[in-house]
């Protein structure tokens, strides 16, 4: 009786200590991964980073080759993909939980997008080209419907072909699902006594959502877009499939240029068999990171800047 | 119960944000609307448009190449090449997609009938030869020639380790062999060749990514046996020695450049572009085939192909200049029989 309850003891501190020792363990493999994949990068790519490096074009010499292009053409496409996937996201989140009554319909449209955004992205990369690059062949690609001045910023043509629009809204698609359910668990976490307090002041449904309900989710909105453009700038395979290019001489300089993104271009570099094109292909990972941090700081600027507390 | 959570500024910049974005819209509607189509006359230096390439990757290094160097000429053309492979390529070439596809290979009926389906018409242009060399030790006196079977042998998994388990009349020395990198399109051209679609490489064997490492371990060691591009054999004659192969005609052949051109050679293959012929019409596309056709014999060779003979290359050029439409391999959708040489004379 004596010597029972000290080694129930030491057995519940020895599961304590198991545990920790386990938790540590799986976080020190994550980081020690992560640390030798960034070291290694860092040790062969920063020699390759310079100025010129990201202000000239491919080159198949390795010392004379940059990444203005997919540089470019990374923030061109990117940029199409949050004006795109960003409202479109949140306002589906907002009509999933802020109107739509339970239905059979509400639960079918959740259980889609949530299978949705398990679904392997070189398949929305197929849906892409035949739905944005081909217009499922309404009109044949060489000889496209045009608006405008090929020289203008805003010349369309339809179909689109491989161009920045088609990457952009590609993305979009891909991107999409994590937005929207980023964006549900957002409103999920507002308080329900908000919404009471506003509808009990007479606001209508839409004042709810627009003073209430969105600005406290706003802060937590941002974190899934931040999540959302991480995944999309680093996107390189259903670009492939809808037929971006490697090689590009140029910046895109409206929505029907075609384009390369940085994925495709390290893709590109990496596969190169000269050890020369692995050096610039590990400088511009350097430079897709930073452009990942600098995404993702201005969104947590961004949040930071809404962020108010709940008082209470 | 105070309720702070919204404050006037974050309203208010909402708001801003929705009318802004509405404006930008209204007005890139507008312009889409009222802006006029114009034709710009093309002069040679500020010529503008783009060049949509893409297909092979062994063909790619010669079109980035040019490219390139084009690229320098007329600042102002975008030229962008794709690598989705000769079939990917001929796919989008045949929907209309692509101004030029690189191929590796002639078109086959079939694509050819997808052309015709999408109202395609293209200009057929050789540009190329792609050669391996097979290289071994000067000092190895033993392999005079070899098969194509032999060599499968030799790069097969589970192959032998020993020359005289190749021929029986070779001596009892463990081989070393030499591959370049699976990432290559002349590993690539090997497997296919030599190999087989379903065949394996052996894993143990040394690989390098670097054509010079393969020389200096060929040429270091007696019992070693490698491969790689006919042009760098060239330039490395007087340290390797190139082991002739075993042609169709039973006898063996020599890698050089008038093997590869007759085709007695069997470890050579013709390299193409493809024009879509509306595509040709523009001053742009004319300006860059030109340049390519003038370019080719100096990049060709610098990126480690074999340059076509002179008659061939004539008769590409002829083919760009007159338009002529179609292929030389295909005929009443059959496939052509024949040498690459025999049928472009």
């Amino acid at each position: 009786m004596k010597t029972g309850r000290p080694i129930a003891q030491s057995r519940r501190m020895l599961s304590n200590r198991l545990m920790l020792v386990a938790c540590l363990g799986a976080t020190t493999i994550a980081v020690l991964v992560l640390s030798a994949l960034l070291i290694t990068i860092a040790i062969e790519g920063t020699g390759a980073l310079s100025w010129s490096f990201l202000t000239s074009f491919a080159s198949r010499k390795p010392a004379q080759a940059g990444i203005l292009a997919p540089l470019m053409g990374s923030v061109w496409v990117c940029a199409i993909c949050a004006v795109v996937a960003i409202p479109v996201g949140i306002g589906t989140a907002i009509y999933l939980e802020e109107y739509a009554r339970r239905s059979r319909l509400k639960s079918l449209i959740q259980l889609n997008i949530s299978n949705l955004s398990g679904v392997p992205s070189i398949v929305y990369g197929i849906l892409a080209l035949v739905a944005f690059v081909r217009f499922f062949g309404i009109r044949s690609a060489d000889d496209p419907w045009t608006f405008g001045n090929a020289e203008s910023i805003f010349y369309l043509q339809i179909p689109f072909g491989p161009s920045v629009i088609a990457g952009g809204l590609t993305l979009a698609l891909v991107v999409l699902p994590i937005m929207i359910i980023a964006s549900q668990e957002a409103l999920r976490a507002v308080p329900q006594s908000l919404r009471q307090a506003a509808l009990a002041l007479g606001s209508t449904q839409w004042q709810v959502v627009w003073h209430v309900t969105l600005p406290a989710a706003l802060p937590t909105i941002m974190t899934g877009a931040i999540l959302s453009m991480s995944r999309a700038i680093g996107e390189a395979a259903p670009l492939l499939v809808i037929g971006g290019f490697l090689l590009v001489f140029q910046t895109p300089t409206n929505l029907m240029s075609d384009f390369t993104v940085l994925p495709l271009q390290i893709y590109n570099w990496a596969g190169r068999p000269q050890t020369d094109f692995h050096q610039i292909a590990a400088a511009a990972i350097i430079v897709q990171l930073i452009v990942l941090l600098a995404f993702n700081s201005i969104a947590i600027i961004i949040r930071q800047k809404l962020q108010r507390p709940l008082q209470s | 119960m105070k309720l702070n959570i919204t404050s006037l500024v974050e309203i208010r910049s909402l708001r801003t944000l929705a009318k802004c974005s509405a404006f930008v819209v209204f007005v890139s509607m507008a312009s889409i609307l009222f802006a006029a189509n114009q034709d710009v006359p093309p002069t040679q230096a500020t010529m503008k448009g783009s060049i949509r390439i893409d297909g092979s990757s062994t063909v790619y290094p010669i079109t980035e190449a040019v490219a390139e160097e084009f690229s320098k000429v007329a600042p102002k053309v975008n030229v962008t090449v794709g690598i989705s492979g000769t079939g990917g390529g001929f796919k989008r070439f045949c929907a209309g997609e692509t101004a030029i596809s690189d191929a590796s290979r002639p078109i086959t009926p079939s694509e050819v009938a997808l052309a015709a389906t999408n109202k395609i018409e293209f200009i057929e242009i050789p540009i190329a030869y792609d050669a391996l060399a097979i290289v071994a030790n000067p000092k190895n006196d033993w392999a005079k020639s070899i098969t194509i079977a032999q060599l499968k042998q030799i790069y097969s998994a589970g192959g032998p380790k020993k020359w005289k388990d190749i021929d029986p009349t070779w001596p009892d020395r463990t081989m070393k062999i030499y591959s370049p990198g699976t990432d290559s399109g002349t590993f690539d051209y090997f497997k296919e060749a030599v190999i087989g679609k379903e065949g394996k490489v052996r894993s143990d064997i040394s690989v390098s990514e670097d054509d010079n490492v393969l020389v200096l371990g060929v040429s270091g060691d007696q019992d070693a046996i490698g491969f790689f591009g006919l042009a760098y054999f060239e330039e490395n004659k007087d340290k390797l020695r190139a082991v002739p192969v075993i042609g169709a005609a039973g006898s063996p052949v020599a890698p050089q450049a008038s093997t590869v051109n007759d085709a007695t050679y069997p470890l050579s293959r013709p390299l193409f572009i493809y024009v879509n012929s509306k595509s040709a019409s523009k001053a742009e596309v004319v300006a860059f085939i030109d340049f390519y056709l003038d370019k080719a014999d100096d990049l060709v060779s610098e990126v480690g192909y074999v340059m076509l003979p002179a008659d061939i290359l004539a008769k590409s050029n002829a083919n760009w200049k007159a338009r002529r439409l179609g292929t030389q391999f295909v005929k009443d959708d059959k496939k052509v029989d024949g040498s690459f040489s025999t049928i472009y004379k």
